[in-house]
């Protein structure tokens, strides 16, 4: 057994500690490590993808309705927290070029930095989710969205169940972002803790690096959230 | 180099809110949705290191996903969109 | 390495299966080897159990009266025939068994990119497996497998959420095959193994993962949407809310379409090594064979409303996708041509893989033509939703991938197991189960052709289509015992069979350079490829004299 784990290796190097028995060398490793979560987030498109058809098939047969229901969720909060997507995502890409240049210090406080602005988005979140459910604006039994008027239609109406169904997409659509913001969260807790440790080195920061995938993804997502949900129709 | 995208990805949020309350009628969601790919692809190129990629490969991946997603949303659209002519 | 000699003494030499004892070795291996062997067995479990639901819906159409069970158990009885037999056999079936073991072997490499992602893509699967069975004893489903909205949503008190969630779990553990299928074969090849000179066995499975990263996202969403929709009555599929079923079907269809290339794909990877084994030849045009795969894969993803034109799409639409699916035709019949080309001159043996191979040649070629009756408009008006439906997607999928599966495990069993199955009773089972197939499901090509409704318990205003129901029945019967039989021999082979060789079959590819069964690390030494796929010529060549020829 002990032999299996030492083919590969050329010229007696000792192998890196976190190298996997399986690959050869370690540029192997990190090279699949890094198309695999390339891979993985290609699924992701497609998971969210299918929401966007739905909300592209009714946002065309009901864009009165759904521009009324846009304009009644919070443009402002949502585009703080695009802005606060935007920051987490730059404290990222710093993190990781701390963890390649050895700055351990930069590297615990930009991924402390970025899990601060993931939870202050998720705060932001809660607050518009409360004002919703406040409102009833919340889908299911007692979803109520009566008299009100359709932007650039005086006199006309939103029809209430096509703005329920406005409704169902932005909470299965933030929603299921937010689950991906959790578990961004998560994973970033865990790297933290790694950082703190000094695990990651400039030989070997792997998990920041995918990682880091992880989170600019979640951001692109909501960089196209915003001003589909947000921003259907918001003249005076 | 970093903080030049960090700096417009916030300019184009702040240019896509302030032009969704101008009266620009279907291009309203043009320019919201330009900017939007304007902004997700700084973000892919540069955060995200696809410029700079090694291989064609994550090229490869990242193409194929927008295919993908675009076939799923252009070919489901060739039924809505024709419907009223039946 | 020495040529394999026969020999009737097993030698005790370490393999994969005798690394470690215990049922937590097998657990909690990481070894895509015995997970290949998990996934065998759960999958063999839930294979008898859909093929129990076929069972009683063949003895209910014994007769033309609703007799055996009530309308509602009919019901059932097809919806989780083919939730089980497509999400928990066919599409893990070839991947996670063959896939999983033979992958790593033929490239060679020590394992998968991601053995612990793969051991977790088996732990989802079971999870998933509970969770379908727990479901269909405590009440099932009965809206069909494709559990339509508003049905789903909206009318039926069946199990639909718990259903929908197993199958969203088991989607989860195909995504994350796939994805450590293209990591792999990206990252992992042997020095010198080119993209051209890869089996076409991985061809297929590289095309069949891109299929399961970008189709099955699409479903697991729509089942999230299902379970929002019945649970908060939202609206997003229910025309009294504002919404459009058709939505569901296109989102349903996006990944049900390409699933059945999931399907099949891997299956023709077999057939392609299995061919080329037994023709003793290199497999013609193995370029257009590689590329086809891939252009299967693509062109699967253009066509999904085939399925949905009576559904009210508009015609337009349905329009492209006819002609669409006409082309996604062009690619599997190259690849049948090229297949038939190998056959051409080549010293063809008839060992039960390659009678497996001849049956789907055959098979598949039918099931794939009348694809084509069915995505003509005008045909596909009279004979959507009746047998003619079911004829053609088993024979495609029984007739074309279940026998592609059983061809590769024939073929490999030798090097999965170490020990070589019972020639004669192969050959027979596979007899057995080409005639017990065809008797099954070439009737209700014409019971559907003359206008039998599929998924109706009771065809008594039909009386005159109860003779070939009955020789369908009689014909699943005997396909019933040709599919026993494989699971009577290959047990008591694992006991009392021959020990095999290392390269029992003298077959290309480099799964053969190693022990039968391999070490836990696949090959002793890393290989170097040097030699093109399919070397038969070189493999075949009488052994070199002791004179070197000047000048090399």
């Amino acid at each position: 057994m002990a032999d299996s784990t030492l083919v590969g290796l050329q010229h007696g190097e000792e192998h890196h500690p976190e190298l996997l028995h399986h690959f050869a060398e370690p540029q192997q490793q990190r090279d699949a490590a890094s198309l695999g979560m390339w891979v993985f987030l290609a699924t992701e498109v497609m998971f969210f993808g299918g929401l966007f058809c739905a909300y592209l098939v009714y946002r065309r047969w009901y864009f009165g309705d759904f521009g009324a229901a846009s304009k009644s969720i919070d443009a402002t909060l949502g585009a703080t927290n695009t802005a606060v997507l935007i920051c987490s995502s730059l404290t990222v890409v710093l993190a990781v070029w701390a963890a390649q240049t050895a700055r351990r210090m930069l590297l615990v406080v930009m991924l402390g930095i970025t899990m601060i602005l993931g939870l202050a988005f998720l705060g932001i979140k809660a607050i518009e989710y409360k004002d919703k459910f406040e409102e009833h604006h919340v889908p299911g039994a007692s979803f109520s969205f009566e008299n009100v008027p359709i932007p650039g239609h005086p006199g006309q109406f939103a029809n209430p169940r096509h703005a329920q169904i406005f409704f169902s997409l932005y909470f299965v659509m933030t929603g299921l972002h937010a689950l991906h913001m959790i578990i961004g969260l998560g994973i970033f807790s865990w790297l933290f803790t790694m950082a703190w440790k000094g695990r990651f080195t400039p030989e070997w920061h792997t998990p920041v690096e995918i990682g880091g995938l992880y989170w600019h993804f979640v951001d692109i997502v909501w960089i196209y959230l915003f001003p589909l949900l947000y921003l259907i129709d918001r003249h005076p | 180099m970093y903080f030049g995208i960090w700096a417009a990805l916030l300019v184009g949020t702040f240019v896509t809110y302030k032009a969704a309350f101008i009266e620009l009628g279907p291009f309203n969601a043009a320019v919201a949705l330009g900017i939007a790919t304007i902004k997700a692809t700084l973000v892919a190129l540069f955060f995200m290191h696809v410029w700079h990629a090694s291989e064609k490969l994550t090229k490869l991946v990242v193409i194929a996903a927008v295919f993908f997603l675009l076939l799923l949303l252009g070919l489901t659209m060739s039924d809505y969109a024709t419907r009223p002519w039946s | 390495m020495s040529m394999p000699i026969a020999t009737t003494q097993p030698v005790e030499r370490e393999t994969y299966l005798n690394a470690k004892y215990g049922v937590w070795s097998w657990l909690l291996t990481t070894d895509h080897k015995r997970i290949a062997l998990l996934y065998l067995i759960s999958i063999t479990f839930f294979f008898f159990i859909g093929g129990f639901f076929a069972l009683l819906i063949r003895l209910e159409l014994l007769t033309p009266a609703g007799d055996l069970v009530q309308a509602d158990t009919y019901n059932k009885l097809f919806t989780m025939h083919g939730m089980v037999m497509i999400f928990f056999f066919l599409i893990p079936s070839i991947p996670a068994v063959l896939g999983n073991f033979l992958v790593p072997l033929m490239i060679g490499a020590k394992d998968l990119a991601f053995p612990r992602i793969n051991l977790l893509s088996w732990y989802l699967y079971i999870i998933a497996g509970l969770m379908m069975l727990h479901c269909m004893l405590t009440g099932g489903v009965d809206t069909g497998w494709t559990f339509y909205a508003p049905l789903s949503t909206n009318f039926t008190n069946t199990k639909i959420v718990e259903a929908g969630l197993a199958i969203f779990i088991s989607g989860f553990s195909s995504i994350l095959t796939g994805l450590n299928f293209v990591v792999t074969i990206h990252r992992m090849r042997a020095p010198g193994l080119t993209w051209s000179r890869l089996p076409l066995f991985i061809w297929a499975h590289y095309a069949t993962s891109i299929i399961q990263l970008l189709g099955t996202p699409v479903v697991a969403v729509t089942i999230v949407l299902v379970a929002a929709e019945r649970a908060l009555h939202l609206g997003i599929f229910d025309p009294k809310l504002g919404g459009d079923p058709v939505l569901f079907q296109h989102l349903f269809w996006f990944y049900s379409h390409p699933a059945v290339y999931i399907m099949i794909l891997p299956s023709m990877g077999v057939i392609s090594e299995v061919i080329a084994c037994f023709s003793r030849k290199r497999i013609f045009g193995y370029h257009f064979v590689a590329f086809s795969s891939i252009a299967i894969a693509v062109f699967g993803f253009l066509v999904w409303a085939h399925h949905m034109f009576v559904a009210g799409i508009s015609v337009y639409a349905a329009l492209v996708f006819s002609f669409l699916s006409y082309a996604v035709a062009v690619p599997s019949a190259i690849k049948v041509f090229n297949w038939t080309a190998t056959l051409y001159k080549g010293s063809i043996h008839y060992d039960a893989p390659m009678l497996y191979a001849f049956g789907f040649l055959g098979l598949f070629s039918v099931g794939g033509l009348t694809g084509l009756f069915l995505a003509a408009l005008g045909i596909n008006v009279h004979v959507t939703d009746t047998y003619f439906v079911v004829a053609h997607f088993h024979y495609i999928m029984v007739g074309g991938a279940l026998m592609g599966y059983l061809g590769g495990l024939h073929f490999w069993w030798p090097k999965i197991s170490g020990r070589l199955y019972p020639e004669g009773w192969a050959r027979l089972a596979a007899l057995v189960v080409f005639i017990g197939f065809n008797l099954t499901f070439f009737p209700q090509f014409l019971l559907g052709y003359m206008g039998m409704p599929r998924r109706y318990y009771d065809y008594s205003h039909m009386p005159e289509f109860q003779i070939l129901n009955v020789l369908s029945t009689a014909g699943a019967t005997v396909l019933g015992v040709g599919y026993l039989l494989p699971m009577v021999y290959f047990l008591w082979s694992m006991r009392y069979g021959k020990p095999a060789p290392d390269n029992p079959w003298n077959a290309a590819g480099l799964e053969w350079k190693t022990a039968s069964p391999p070490p836990t690390f696949n090959f002793d030494e890393e290989p170097v490829v040097t030699w093109e796929a399919y070397n038969y010529e070189e493999l075949d060549a009488p052994p070199r004299t002791q004179e070197v020829p000047v000048g090399r």
